[in-house]
């Protein structure tokens, strides 16, 4: 019971957490004094809940909580007494607002951590950890380092935030173009770790929420709509990805009575806006062709050639090998699969390491009959896999196996 | 406010097309906007700029001795080749101006913050 209890509060911190830090930050300026004092007011809830019950409003309780002993420290230290004028003049007596200016907090904290003068992987590290919630373990497991490796990287980086005053805030219109792709790379990593790791639902969660919040604060950036429809979209079919038994069902194998109708509908309606204001970027074409998928009744009915229309339009802006790859994919679908492996056996040399790679190809294979040779390429993507329902799926010859 | 360093760095023997006399003029032109604007904003504290690093020496102590040594602390291909000391509201604003002053003459810019000023 009380261990029930206490996922369910490590659950609530988890989806709070992003939303306290950043209103602390934003009171007092420092991101050292906001995580302590928000992981102080976590050691408090783990300590009350269980027998007192959860408070009408738990975020609102963290928060106020967090801010009242980080208050409490700063009146210790007169060095910082500056700060605490400060922070009581903003923070007033009543407890903290929803809404509005939170929102923003969290938007500015978003463009902290993904400034163009810390390193791409930091940038997502330090959201995940800031504000995602994750703790430096999870964060480490998720980019395969050691722990103490992910925790010094992460003190430098707010070390950093810190001397060279990185600032809290949303940049100006005009500075966008510089600063807006990484933070659409982060929210769109972070969701990503959240749908391959099935240790961390919550993240999925997280970015879906980071998307809205840009969306609606950048109305007029139709790449942040189309990171938000891509999610919706992709959210769409979380649930029919998993088979009861807990094996994954590929796309073309799913329930699709189990997507979810909501999402898709909101994502139709955000790419159809995009579409009107013709001002396409990878994110809104994959959200597109994503959109086409969800169009179709059963698999069977895909409009793939309209999607391979938009791939050439996406190879077009981003000529990746991944773009590439996912191309071909698609032409296999609408020419057959002769044709999709000429293209993708091009790829060998940039994607060899990659597991998608091998498992495309080792499907192609079956579907031309070249058993043995499929066989050889699912073992080669399983090997390369990480653990989990898709390299289960992939050991097993691209066969959900049976019990 | 707090304080960041701009050092210009100059790369020793970089594969560049020699400047004609019209790019040279247009690149001093340039720069002389950059700290005009500087100073006006109340952004410059002090800059300077240095000879080649072929100028420079070095001095250390080795046991009770003082060595002098010709030549720069560090054998590299690349120098400081002058800095500026400018106060910014933050990393933003001392990014930009260094933007400013890169754009002008092409050469590497890194930007540090001291560790405390005066007038902190």
């Amino acid at each position: 019971m009380i261990e029930e209890s206490r996922d369910a509060i490590g659950r609530i911190f988890r989806q709070e957490y992003g939303r306290s830090l950043a209103m602390l930050i934003g009171l007092f300026g420092d991101i050292d004094v906001a995580e302590d004092a928000v992981q102080e007011a976590y050691a408090l809830a783990l300590d009350k809940w269980p027998t007192d019950g959860l408070p009408p409003n738990p975020g609102g309780w963290i928060t106020t909580t967090a801010r009242n002993r980080a208050i409490d420290r700063l009146r210790r230290r007169t060095r910082e007494r500056y700060l605490l004028g400060e922070a009581a003049l903003l923070a007033g007596d009543g407890p903290p607002q929803e809404g509005g200016d939170m929102s923003d907090d969290r938007l500015k904290l978003i463009f902290t951590c993904c400034h163009p003068a810390l390193a791409a992987e930091t940038q997502v590290a330090l959201t995940l950890r800031l504000l995602g919630g994750l703790s430096t373990e999870q964060v480490a497991r998720s980019f395969l380092v050691a722990e103490p490796a992910m925790a010094q990287r992460l003190v430098r980086a707010k070390r950093k935030i810190k001397a060279a005053r990185i600032p809290y805030r949303t940049p100006a219109v005009h500075e966008l173009p510089d600063r807006l792709p990484p933070v659409l790379a982060v929210i769109y990593l972070i969701y990503t770790t959240g749908h391959s790791g099935p240790e961390e639902p919550g993240l999925c969660g997280e970015a879906i929420r980071l998307a809205r919040l840009l969306a609606a604060l950048m109305p007029d950036e139709p790449e942040v709509s189309g990171l938000l429809a891509l999610l919706l979209l992709i959210e769409s079919r979380r649930a029919a990805r998993t088979r009861p038994d807990g094996s994954l069902a590929v796309l073309g194998e799913q329930d699709r009575d189990r997507w979810d109708r909501g999402l898709i509908e909101e994502g139709h309606a955000i790419v159809r806006r995009c579409l009107a204001r013709d001002r396409p970027g990878p994110y809104q074409l994959q959200a597109a062709i994503n959109a086409v998928h969800a169009d179709a009744a059963a698999a069977a009915d895909t409009d793939w050639s309209q999607i391979v229309a938009l791939y050439d339009h996406l190879y077009a802006l981003t000529p990746t090998p991944v773009v590439a790859l996912n191309r071909a994919i698609a032409i296999g679908e609408a020419h057959g699969p002769a044709t999709a492996l000429a293209l993708i056996d091009r790829l060998e040399a940039e994607l060899g390491q990659y597991y998608p790679f091998h498992a495309a190809r080792a499907d192609l294979l079956r579907r031309l009959n070249r058993y043995s040779e499929a066989a050889a390429a699912y073992q080669r993507a399983a090997a390369l896999a990480p653990p989990g329902a898709e390299r289960d799926f992939l050991h097993h010859g691209g066969r959900t196996p049976r019990p | 406010m707090p304080h960041y360093m701009l050092s210009v760095h100059s790369v020793e023997g970089q594969a560049r097309e020699p400047m004609t006399e019209e790019e040279m003029r247009r690149s001093h032109q340039l720069l002389s906007t950059v700290e005009e604007e500087m100073k006006e904003s109340g952004m410059w504290v002090f800059s300077g700029r240095l000879h080649e690093a072929d100028t420079a020496t070095v001095v250390r102590t080795a046991g009770r001795q003082t060595v002098t040594t010709d030549g720069p602390f560090t054998e590299s291909k690349d120098h400081l080749g002058g800095f500026y000391v400018i106060r910014a509201d933050d990393l933003d604003a001392a990014l930009a101006l260094a933007a400013k002053v890169t754009a002008a003459i092409d050469t590497p810019i890194e930007v540090r913050p001291f560790a405390a000023t005066s007038e902190e």
